[in-house]
């Protein structure tokens, strides 16, 4: 399980407005509502996966600070039983909809359980006199120091967008960022030898003449790179059964650069070099 | 075989005139280099002359950085001028405030230890439209909580992130390793040795941070988020 929550950047401010309508509507809860939140299954655009949104939630800490708001308690006196309880509500529906529950939520559950029992639990009448550590200290503590790190995660993201809406000198036209210009004539003959090594190990074995013109082989690359938009040159190489067709293959590679169809680049430097129809 | 004759010689012409024509050239280059060799020891002999003014100072500086691909740092300039660092910084001060003031398209700023022109947010639209770009994608929350942590507590280690954060973050901190706004800043010696992790330069950059000590304190953060 992913212990990270969805790759979403969601302003705070719209959790904090839907709160009191959560509240409100607390009874009849639906199941799926929960600390403000909706959690449900989003399809990424990126990368196809099914991502679970549990609400904006980015840890244990998170949550808690939430319900804390939400509850409209002070954080310097958490009133626990109820904390502990909403906390496990949230947990609880995680695991209805069958998620395995990330473990630093489990782990804060077991710890909030622990001080719920301890506050339950009557004073030491003989240690009255003493001043007894709030047992919720550590809690609190480690809540006010997540609290600043948020904020300035929400600073750090109001720089960005500023900074984002800043332009910077472009960068000079070098080969190092123009990848369309990156292969040469040597890349692209290199390439052509490599297969032209490789066939003379082959025992050739020709059976019969098949005589591919110049025009044909234009024909094929075409194809090629039209059907899928995108064509490995290596493949186009390796398509060539004779000296002779290969030497065509690689005359209409650098025809079709020449009356600019497609385009040559790299995806790395020395990786393989890809045939793109140019728009 | 009459296609293959139609497509290969406009291929030939070309090349042998291009041929022809880089032996043209470089005959010429040949030419100018002789040339250019009997005149070149009166002015490259010489040392550059430094600035004569304040006025020119800052002239030569701003045409520095206009070509510095990379924020220009004071010393560079300092090292091309061979004037005193200060003397530069003085100037570069003076003149990014008259520059500044003219309230332009562009600003003159400082980042990540260098100076830079940059356009102003205020018309992102527009240069939007014309570089036809969209903002890039942002970092996720968990990201962003995982570098606040690291910018303000580095070098820092995973199980330190973990006690503040609350949760995991090994994506977080991939995902920021991979963005090359952190760096690995060697190991701990404690239990596990554990890789402490720092901002690097790109953080400076795409936050638009003179240096570290521009964020502004942590503590300030204490009643912002509304807590208590």
């Amino acid at each position: 399980m992913n212990d990270e929550t969805p790759e979403t950047v969601v302003v705070e401010t719209s959790q904090e407005q839907e709160a009191p309508s959560n509240v409100a509507g607390e009874q009849p809860a639906p199941p799926l509502n929960v600390a403000g939140a909706t959690p449900h299954i989003v399809a990424d655009d990126v990368t196809d996966d099914l991502k679970i949104l549990l609400g904006e939630f980015e840890g244990p800490l998170d949550l808690l600070l939430h319900l804390i708001r939400q509850e409209q308690v002070s954080i310097y006196d958490i009133p626990v039983a109820r904390i502990t309880d909403e906390y496990l509500r949230y947990l609880r529906v995680m695991q209805e909809m069958d998620i395995a529950v990330a473990g630093d939520f489990l782990v804060m559950a077991a710890t909030l359980i622990e001080l719920k029992t301890k506050m339950l639990l009557p004073r030491d009448p003989s240690a009255v006199q003493e001043e007894e550590e709030d047992p919720r200290a550590d809690l609190v503590n480690q809540l006010l120091e997540y609290q600043k790190y948020k904020a300035a995660a929400q600073m750090l993201w109001s720089r960005a967008t500023v900074e984002q809406a800043v332009f910077k000198r472009a960068e000079l036209e070098t080969d190092k960022n123009n990848p369309e210009v990156a292969v040469g004539l040597f890349d692209l003959l290199k390439v052509f030898q490599d297969i032209l090594a490789r066939h003379k190990e082959e025992v050739l074995l020709e059976i019969e003449r098949e005589e591919i013109s110049m025009a044909e082989m234009l024909e094929r690359l075409r194809n090629m790179v039209m059907s899928t938009g995108e064509l490995n040159l290596r493949v186009f190489f390796e398509r060539a059964r004779s000296r002779r067709e290969l030497v065509l293959a690689f005359l209409s590679v650098l025809e079709l650069v020449r009356t600019t169809e497609v385009k040559l680049f790299q995806r790395e430097t020395f990786g393989d070099i890809i045939a793109r129809v140019a728009t | 075989m009459a296609e293959e004759e139609n497509v290969n010689p406009p291929v030939d012409d070309e090349a042998a005139l291009n041929e022809e024509a880089s032996r043209e050239l470089a005959a010429m280059v040949a030419e100018e280099e002789s040339a250019a060799a009997m005149d070149a020891e009166t002015p490259d002999d010489g040392p550059l002359a430094a600035p004569q003014n304040q006025a020119e100072r800052s002239a030569v500086i701003e045409a520095l950085i206009f070509v510095s691909e990379d924020p220009l740092s004071a010393k560079t300039i300092a090292e091309v001028l061979k004037e005193d660092k200060d003397v530069v910084n003085q100037t570069l001060n003076a003149f990014a405030e008259e520059f500044n003031a003219r309230n332009g398209g562009l600003q003159l700023r400082e980042v990540a230890g260098g100076w830079q022109f940059a356009t102003r947010p205020e018309y992102h639209e527009h240069v939007r439209t014309f570089l036809k770009t969209r903002p890039s994608a942002k970092l996720s929350i968990a990201s962003l909580e995982t570098l606040a942590v690291i910018a303000y507590r580095q070098p820092v280690t995973v199980p330190e992130i973990l006690e503040i954060r609350g949760v995991q973050s090994p994506s977080a901190i991939k995902t920021l390793l991979d963005k090359k706004l952190i760096v690995a800043k060697g190991r701990k010696e404690t239990v596990g040795r554990p890789m402490m992790y720092g901002t690097s330069k790109e953080f400076l950059l795409q936050f638009g941070l003179k240096d570290l000590t521009e964020l502004p304190s942590v503590e300030d953060f204490h009643d912002l988020s509304g807590g208590s």
